[in-house]
């Protein structure tokens, strides 16, 4: 277990590494965009002193590498710095957002694991016949709308046509717990991709399992058919889904911007789109720190229960 | 670090948006579905809260008056605070908190006396709190927005001649001096506020008194019964805010809202005379145009201006980049707006003059780039017209396209000629930001003593008919020679439930009716 543990060392320096290069990615880049906030807060009133004077209160007019030594130097003791549009600490923009991006992205995993994986094992279990195929063509079908189209279809199908459900989530703010049926049309549009995706990996994954000569084997000893299929192939075919699903969730917390625009949603996709169009840079940075930080987390649970379930497959550390 | 200044993003309000002042325009087409929510049908009920969405400034947003940039900020400040004059449908200043106004001889000393008002704490509004107020905007370590508006204020000498009298010495002549008072932002809140106190507990002298706010997500105020208008009818309003134009129109049509501010000229088409909602048009709002720099080539040439303005085909403008959703302009700003010139001919598309005034200028084979962005409603479609028209007169037109965060900056002095637009201002204010030498934001470059003497003049005059007439020829001169091509004003879109009535439906956004829910009641 020693192995598994230097193992999982190295991987957590490497995700350290990458977060720390997202963002110095993230701020170089920002600073690459033409205009900074000063510009952005201007707005159609530019007249140049008074873009000169909010640069000047907000600091922007020193160099770029001390903005971001003092930013760095702040985070060590988990102090994200203030927003430059607001002047309140990035902390509470955090805060106040994650918890209905957590809970679109909780709901969604906890019912997407279920419907892919048995979806994909159903079309794997019938492969080449009528329920694959009817599985294969409805998921290959949804996975190619784009979840804004997905969105308004569902939204002018339950919501305005058949009036079951309220069309968006305006008004109810972070409390959406309370308001159970504004999260029906939100996570149904989350699901529709990654359950898409996860199956079609599942099943993948199973076909070639059940093809293989351990799983051969077991059939000749007289092993029950389900048995080989959830004890001997399902983990198999599960290690690139687990995958997968890390990228999966990552996406999910990332934002989901579309699915939080459309019903008015205030996550941290939002917190994300108000900060770069206002060149919130601090605000943004926040946001890559968190992001970054929970891909390598994700990445690294996924690579572990990969190595848990396929160790022969290798994964790179 | 609290406190940032300014503006935050997409700053519109006075520039980037408008609404349509008057019913003016002979605007026939004004198709507005039944008039069951117009003005004064029905009796007004009391009780009930209405819910308004706006788009808004995400978690950044704060109840500070004096920081108010968009529009959903405007309309939660004027339900919590007042001003001392607002403007009319016609963008004519309107007495509010202030009662009266008396100037000097010259011009240059005006008496402003309060009418008797209240705080939401009780305490009486002063003198004093007026010019807490204004220093506030003017303080030189901050930005705030209606600073350049106070401008021509000496604060240090004006004074509270007693507690309901205040009398403001100006650097120069104004004869305008009441839309300074009714300057966008220029709210009055009592002695001694700080920005903390905005987000947590602001006090105003408004029809609405606070009750909760979370930046980016709601705000609720209350029915204020002792305001010195007449307490409203509703007994709340709640202020929401979806970015999304697609949330705003589901969330109306859905019930979860009553008043949905900003929609598309193709959402109004599909609603509008359904019955299911209430389309509201308020025509003439946001002016759209083309800058021309009037300081370099080809556009120093006043004959390469005319034929400019002679290649525009305006209806194709407006029913190509709005959707139909506007009223050709005239080469002027603030169309139906006190002192326009609307005597002046309309503006035709005339190709072959276009033609000959341009080989007469010795530019046949003109070949021009047209900046424009996606930062407003219609730019690109716009750039893209103009282009193909511009191309039957034998100019090619390159279009290029801006970032959308830094357009209107990149705009003001680089490039030849780019899409603008413009909120309701008073014609005064649009001359004196845009067109004097030392404008700040001059962005057709057109720098003229004469003009900027003109200005003055109409500025020192003090019987409003004179005025009206400097104005009258200042206009001429700008629809002859000017750099700005205003091919159009459009409309701003509101939409509302149909139990929503009173809601006005002349007033250009920025104005004292427009977003006014006091005067609004439930059916």
């Amino acid at each position: 277990m020693s192995g598994l543990g230097s193992w999982a060392a190295r991987r957590l320096l490497l995700g350290g590494v990458q977060t720390v290069a997202v963002v110095l990615l993230v701020f170089a880049l920002t600073e690459a965009l033409p205009g900074d906030a000063a510009v952005a807060l201007a707005g159609d009133q530019p007249d140049p002193a008074r873009i000169a004077a909010i640069r000047e209160a907000m600091d922007l007019d020193r160099p770029a590498y001390e903005r971001f030594a003092d930013w760095a130097a702040g985070l060590l003791h988990a102090d994200f710095g203030t927003s430059l549009a607001s002047g309140r600490p990035v902390t509470s923009y955090l805060s106040g957002a994650f918890g209905p991006t957590l809970l679109l992205a909780a709901l969604t995993v906890v019912l997407l694991v279920p419907v892919g994986v048995g979806l994909g094992v159903l079309a794997a279990r019938f492969e080449g016949r009528f329920v694959d195929r009817l599985v294969s063509a409805v998921t290959l079908g949804v996975y190619a709308v784009p979840e804004f189209a997905f969105g308004v279809l569902l939204v002018t199908v339950f919501a305005l046509r058949l009036d079951w459900l309220p069309p968006t989530a305006v008004g109810y703010g972070t409390d959406l717990l309370a308001h159970p049926a504004a999260l029906v049309l939100p996570v149904l549009v989350l699901l529709s991709r990654p359950v898409c995706s996860l199956s079609r990996l599942v099943r993948a994954g199973m076909i070639d399992a059940l093809a293989s000569p351990y799983v051969a084997h077991a059939r000749r000893y007289g092993i029950p058919g389900a048995r080989v299929r959830y004890a001997h192939a399902l983990p198999n075919a599960v290690a690139p889904a687990a995958q997968q699903l890390a990228r999966t969730v990552d996406w999910l917390l990332c934002g989901v911007i579309v699915v939080e625009a459309l019903f008015v949603i205030p996550g941290l996709g939002t917190v994300l789109m108000n900060a770069v169009s206002e060149r919130d840079v601090p605000v943004v940075q926040g946001l890559a720190v968190v992001f970054g930080v929970i891909t390598v987390v994700l990445n690294l649970g996924a690579d572990l229960v990969t190595h848990r379930f396929a160790p022969r497959a290798e994964v790179a550390a | 670090m609290q406190d940032h200044p300014g503006l935050r993003r997409r700053g519109f309000l006075t520039a980037a948006s408008g609404i349509g002042a008057l019913a003016l325009v002979g605007c026939g087409g004004s198709n507005d579905s039944g008039d069951s929510s117009g003005g004064g049908d029905g009796k007004p009920r009391r009780g009930g809260r209405l819910r308004a969405a706006f788009a808004g400034g995400g978690a950044s947003e704060t109840l500070d008056p004096h920081l108010a940039n968009l529009f959903a900020d405007v309309a939660r400040a004027k339900a919590l605070f007042d001003k001392l004059a607002d403007y009319g449908d016609d963008l004519s200043a309107q007495p509010r908190l202030a009662s009266g106004w008396e100037p000097n001889a010259g011009l240059d000393r005006w008496k402003v006396t309060l009418r008797k008002a209240d705080f939401h704490d009780g305490k009486p509004v002063t003198a004093e709190d007026v010019l807490f107020s204004y220093r506030r905007i003017a303080d030189p370590e901050k930005t705030f927005r209606a600073k350049a508006s106070l401008e021509p204020i000496d604060l240090r000498a004006s004074r509270a001649v007693d507690e309901r009298t205040v009398e403001f010495v100006l650097k120069r002549p104004t004869a305008e001096f009441p839309n300074v008072l009714a300057a966008f932002g220029a709210y009055i809140v009592p002695d001694g506020s700080s920005a903390a106190d905005f987000d947590r507990k602001p006090v105003g002298s408004g029809p609405f008194r606070f009750v909760s706010f979370a930046p980016g997500r709601s705000a609720v105020f209350r029915r204020n019964d002792d305001h010195w208008d007449g307490a409203p009818y509703l007994d709340e309003v709640e202020f929401v805010v979806a970015n999304e134009e697609s949330a705003r129109v589901n969330a109306l049509l859905g019930g979860q809202v009553e008043y949905a501010h900003e929609l598309n000229p193709t959402t109004a088409r599909a609603h509008e005379g359904r019955g299911r909602i209430e389309i509201v048009r308020l025509r003439n709002s946001a002016m759209q145009a083309f800058a021309m720099k009037t300081d370099r080539a080809p556009f120093d040439d006043k004959r390469v201006r005319e034929a400019f303005f002679l290649i525009a085909d305006r209806q194709e403008l407006i029913d190509g980049a709005l959707s139909g959703a506007g009223v050709v302009g005239n080469d002027l700003f603030g169309k139906g707006y006190e002192y326009y010139a609307d005597g002046l001919p309309q503006r035709e598309q005339d190709l072959d003059r276009a033609r000959s005034l341009l080989k007469q200028a010795g530019a046949e084979k003109l070949k021009v780039t047209l900046d424009t962005s996606a930062v407003a409603a219609g730019f690109t479609e716009a750039a893209g017209i103009f282009r193909d028209q511009a191309a039957q007169a034998g100019v090619t037109v390159e279009v290029r396209m801006g970032s959308k965060d830094s357009y209107w900056a990149d705009i003001l002095d680089s490039g030849t000629l780019c899409c603008y637009r413009s909120g309701a201002m008073p014609i005064e204010a649009h001359i004196s930001q845009r067109l004097l030498t030392d404008s700040t934001t001059n962005a057709t470059k057109w720098h003229h003593k004469d003009f900027d003497a003109l200005y003055q003049q109409a500025q020192a005059t003090k019987d409003a008919e004179d005025r009206a007439a400097v104005f009258g020829r200042m206009q001429r001169r700008l629809y002859a020679e000017g750099g700005f091509l205003v091919w159009g004003f459009a409309d701003w879109i509101i939409g509302t439930a149909r139990t929503v009535r009173g809601v006005d439906r002349k007033a250009p956004a920025n104005t004292l009716d427009w977003a006014r829910f006091d005067k609004v009641w439930l059916a």
